[in-house]
């Protein structure tokens, strides 16, 4: 069996009385898309700042690209190849998109302590930035400021940066969040081609997005994972559909 | 050359037009004013990288000023009366060897301060930074070998090889030109992937650090500069009043600093020069109708905020834009 590149083992965390995270185990497996749903509260986002590293986990292990990256920062998971994109976009607003994916090649070159060659002169950090926007279709608003982004176009450049920094692994919060119906299409449609260049661990509300991508999904209720398996056997689940789907499936 | 290019370089030109000026006219007096707009210009410029990049609003920036006035007085001091200073070393009154200590010793301090304050943030980060140049004012105020709270004269202003500094456009042309380094050093970093980093971990600290560059680092990289520019500005000054005192270190300094920098507009490349332009022409122009010529600067200031969040350079230049 192929070893997965990210592993969540007997994840714990508790915010007072309130276990937000309960024995969670999850993992991510190379060339995958794996979802992660839930309702609301559910706690699909403590989850995630756990595997980014802005919260600690109380209990239990998370590996990534085989090693153990508890004791690791934001910065230090991002460095070992863990790419994210946020629910609500996060982008330096004043720069333009060419130089917010500037700032991803510079970091994952590990050059950001170079003091004397201006940026906009830097033939080879423009280009490799130029690429990543040319992949998710910005390559004309490269020169607008992030901040007068209209809200897709923000979704697509934090996916050129987490691109750029050549990640070994997608953790995409909610990317369909205020797309229109559009923008979901297309949307779904790219993160169908980037699942080859790294695995995507997907939270996402839009059923038909999850349904049509996911190769595994899993569901997250009161932070307890209920069923994990293939879009089938989670349509078919009847755990899965009292907790959660309802009418939908 | 676009408009804020010609402001920029008006602003030089005037500076570099206003002492000639003044000293064919016989008043050696505007050469003086001139020369101090030059060194807080660049004490402000040092400044400008943490909080005008960097968004690191320090309080406590005197401390730098202050520690590069000292290492001019206390050198020129054992200099002159021909006392060795420490392990034998002897004092000098060569500019450039103050000028390296200077830089040397307020970048090792931009560090130690640095290092503790910038693990805290906002409110906290000005408070700590205040409390940590208050605790080096005492300090020298209480420290008697070197003047104490009377401070200490520089009694013939330091040499710098080939020109004669005790001339007042002499001294200010080092000034001049020093300060101009320190404004071409600033736009290389604001220009580099260094700075880069620093603008956006100003703008958006989680975003810096999902690309995987710790902004701690960063910004402590950038506020050790911007102490060793603050510092040697601090070592002109001195020369300048050949005079230190620990009010280069008090906290109306720090702010004192600050003002200039919002006055001229905050992160642009010559908007401290431009602060300290109206600084020190309001300084003079009321400091001579009204000992409270303060308060109308701090009407001014009111303004600035109020109404020209860009400050002088913003009006003048329009928004500044990142490329």
């Amino acid at each position: 069996m192929v070893e997965p590149v990210l592993e969540i083992f007997d994840l714990v965390k508790n915010f007072g009385a309130l276990r937000a995270t309960d024995g969670v185990t999850l993992d991510l497996r190379p060339g995958e898309i794996h979802a992660l749903i839930g309702p609301n509260g559910a706690g699909k986002s403590t989850l995630i700042h756990q595997i980014c590293g802005t919260l600690r986990q109380d209990s239990g292990t998370i590996r990534f690209a085989g090693q153990d990256i508890g004791g690791l920062g934001v910065a230090g998971r991002a460095r070992l190849g863990l790419g994210r994109t946020f629910q609500v976009s996060s982008l330096a607003p004043e720069f333009s998109a060419l130089r917010n994916v500037m700032l991803a090649v510079q970091a994952r070159e590990g050059t950001s302590f170079r003091f004397l060659k201006p940026v906009m002169r830097d033939g080879s950090l423009i280009d490799a930035a130029m690429a990543m926007l040319e992949r998710v279709g910005l390559t004309a608003r490269a020169r607008i400021p992030a901040a007068e982004l209209s809200h897709g176009e923000r979704r697509q450049l934090e996916i050129a940066m987490a691109l750029a920094l050549r990640s070994r692994a997608f953790l995409l919060d909610e990317p369909m969040a205020g797309m229109g119906p559009e923008g979901s299409k297309s949307l779904t449609r790219f993160l169908d081609t980037l699942r080859q260049e790294a695995p995507i661990l997907l939270v996402e509300h839009d059923m038909d997005a999850v349904f049509a991508l996911a190769d595994r999904i899993s569901v997250l209720v009161y932070g307890r994972i209920i069923a994990t398996g293939t879009v089938e056997e989670i349509r078919r689940d009847p755990a899965v559909r009292t907790a959660y789907l309802g009418d939908h499936a | 050359m676009n408009r804020e290019n010609l402001v920029n370089f008006i602003l030089a030109v005037l500076l570099l037009a206003v002492p000639f000026a003044a000293n064919m006219a016989g008043q050696p007096f505007y050469v003086t004013l001139a020369t101090r707009v030059a060194i807080l210009a660049l004490a402000a410029t040092g400044l400008n990288l943490a909080l005008g990049l960097g968004g690191l609003v320090s309080f406590g920036h005197a401390a730098f000023f202050g520690i590069g006035g000292y290492v001019a007085g206390i050198l020129a001091t054992h200099s002159f009366s021909g006392e060795p200073l420490l392990f034998g070393l002897s004092g000098t009154n060569q500019m450039w060897v103050i000028w390296i200590v200077a830089v040397l010793l307020a970048g090792l301090l931009g560090l130690a301060i640095g290092a503790i304050s910038l693990r805290t943030s906002g409110v906290y980060f000005i408070m700590i930074t205040l409390a940590f140049a208050q605790m080096v004012y005492y300090f020298a105020v209480s420290w008697p070998a070197y003047g104490g709270e009377d401070g200490l004269s520089i009694l013939v202003r330091n040499q710098f090889p080939g020109v004669m500094t005790m001339r007042p456009l002499g001294f200010f042309l080092i000034c001049y030109v020093v300060l101009l380094v320190g404004i071409g050093l600033f736009a290389l970093i604001r220009a580099s992937r260094f700075g880069n980093a620093l603008q956006a971990a100003r703008q958006n600290e989680v975003r810096v650090a999902t690309v995987g560059i710790q902004p701690y680092r960063i910004r402590l990289t950038g506020f050790a500069i911007s102490a060793m520019m603050t510092g040697l500005a601090g070592a002109l000054f001195a020369d300048l009043n050949r005079f230190v005192s620990p009010s280069m270190l008090s906290w109306h300094m720090s702010g004192e600093l600050i003002v200039l920098i919002v006055l001229g507009g905050t992160g642009r490349l010559f908007g401290p020069l431009a602060g300290a332009a109206l600084y020190v022409a309001f300084e003079y122009a009321l400091g001579g109708i009204t000992e409270r010529w303060q308060f109308f600067l701090g009407l001014i200031l009111l303004v600035v905020v109020l109404f020209a969040r860009g400050g002088l350079l913003g009006l003048l230049a329009g928004k500044a834009r990142h490329g």
